[in-house]
């Protein structure tokens, strides 16, 4: 039986560590409604962006003379993976939930022959897909200092991939993050940014016919590049918010399984305490009785 | 004709404007353009510099750089990849956004090898970026 200074050291400890559990919990909460706002904000560019861009994709898009960067450059021998994950850990299955979508991925393209290169965004990602896919790794981005993801780091990234891809690094490259449903429920997505795909909305075609200034072709040479840039903009957005949801929820399930545990250790511990009493006073009786 | 258009100004980051205005002064990449209710559809890229928006209770100025505009008969939508309000510009923000034109025109320069194209289109965003400047009373140190 454990003595009863122990239980109650125990008991203490776990106490602390629901202190902090729940700490967490709120503060991710906090944060977790910033960055909702945040994603929420830049829903009205996105929105805008995507259609612009899909009307002009779709009447480009056939030509031969379409940028590289929406027809592709003919091949997929060579594949990009580009990881988004956290910074930082405790936050349930939201990293491993990413890196094992990116590592199936990655696994499925081996298998077919295809060569595989990786780019992680967040420490997290990089540390985990290190161990089996770590000669394939190509580069990694430290957001480790940015308190607030704004549009620039998006932009450093895309231009990362970019420069990679005029210099005929690779052929496609996707994107793996994780989409924001609710508190409790994240799905880890991968979306291909290039060759850029938009969503052809069928049968509403547009109702007015643009002019273009420059031309159709100069404008979509210079939208395309942004486009990567918001693309992965909003999805270190998602990223942000199913981070700091994941954690919430991970940080709810920890405070509430210490909660549990203190009951179990406190009942335990008066059991223990009622024992010595009852023990004691048998001796002391016992005693008695003998004289 | 209608007075009045709906105007959206966004970035990436947030919306930064959206009223019912009379006319909207773009600087388009081709130059300078201004649209009123029931200008024809036009899709502009833009080129850094001020946005200026008249509306029905006064005018107002936002410093945009790089990005789109779409301009329908009923609206425009300015879609900015930076754009703050004309006073929120200070004299860093000038020198951050100046740094950054000059890098990529130095960046282009080396990558490039002085071929027209890519240097060029850096060395007009750089000459835009200053030109802005000067227009809004601030140094550009070249």
């Amino acid at each position: 039986m454990p003595n009863l200074k122990d239980l109650k050291n125990r008991i203490a400890s776990v106490k602390n560590t629901r202190k902090i559990t729940k700490a967490m919990q709120m503060v991710a909460a906090a944060k977790l409604r910033r960055a909702q706002e945040a994603a929420e904000a830049s829903r009205p560019y996105t929105e805008r962006f995507n259609a612009v861009m899909s009307s002009l994709a779709a009447s480009v898009g056939g030509s031969d003379t379409a940028p590289k960067l929406l027809s592709g450059t003919g091949k997929d021998d060579v594949h990009l993976l580009l990881v988004l994950t956290a910074e930082k850990g405790l936050c349930g299955g939201f990293n491993a939930n990413i890196a094992k979508k990116a590592r199936a991925h990655a696994q499925k393209l081996i298998a077919e022959g295809k060569e595989v290169k990786i780019l992680t965004v967040g420490k997290k990602g990089r540390d985990q897909l290190k161990r089996d896919l770590g000669k394939h790794m190509v580069g990694h981005v430290d957001l480790t200092e940015v308190k607030r993801i704004g549009y620039v780091n998006a932009q450093d990234i895309a231009v990362d991939v970019l420069n990679r891809f005029d210099e005929g690094e690779f052929d496609v490259a996707t994107m793996f993050y994780s989409e924001f449903v609710n508190v409790v429920t994240q799905i880890p997505t991968a979306l291909q940014i290039i060759p850029a795909k938009f969503e052809q909305s069928e049968g509403t075609a547009p109702d007015v016919l643009f002019d273009y200034e420059p031309s159709e072709e100069a404008i979509l040479a210079d939208l395309l590049p942004r486009g990567v840039a918001t693309s992965i903009f909003s999805a270190l957005l998602e990223n942000g918010a199913s981070e700091q949801g994941a954690r919430m929820s991970a940080m709810d399930n920890a405070t509430r399984n210490a909660g549990e545990m203190i009951d179990d250790l406190t009942i335990e511990y008066n059991r223990s305490r009622q024992a010595v009493i009852t023990n004691e006073l048998i001796e002391i009786i016992s005693g008695a009785e003998a004289l | 004709m209608a007075d009045t258009m709906q105007f959206d100004l966004v970035s990436p980051e947030r919306r930064l404007a959206s009223a019912q205005v009379v006319s909207v002064q773009i600087p388009g990449t081709d130059g300078e353009l201004t649209a009123m209710p029931g200008h024809s559809a036009t899709i502009t890229t833009l080129r850094p510099g001020i946005l200026t928006v008249d509306g029905p209770d006064g005018q107002s100025q936002y410093v945009v750089t790089g990005g789109f505009a779409e301009i329908t008969t009923t609206g425009v939508s300015v879609l900015a990849e930076r754009a703050l309000a004309r006073e929120d510009m200070t004299q860093e923000i000038m020198d951050e956004i100046m740094e950054e034109a000059k890098n990529t025109y130095s960046k282009q320069k080396e990558a490039f090898d002085n071929q027209p194209g890519p240097v060029d289109d850096a060395a007009k965003l750089l000459s835009d970026m200053v030109a802005m400047g000067e227009n809004m009373g601030l140094s550009a140190k070249k």
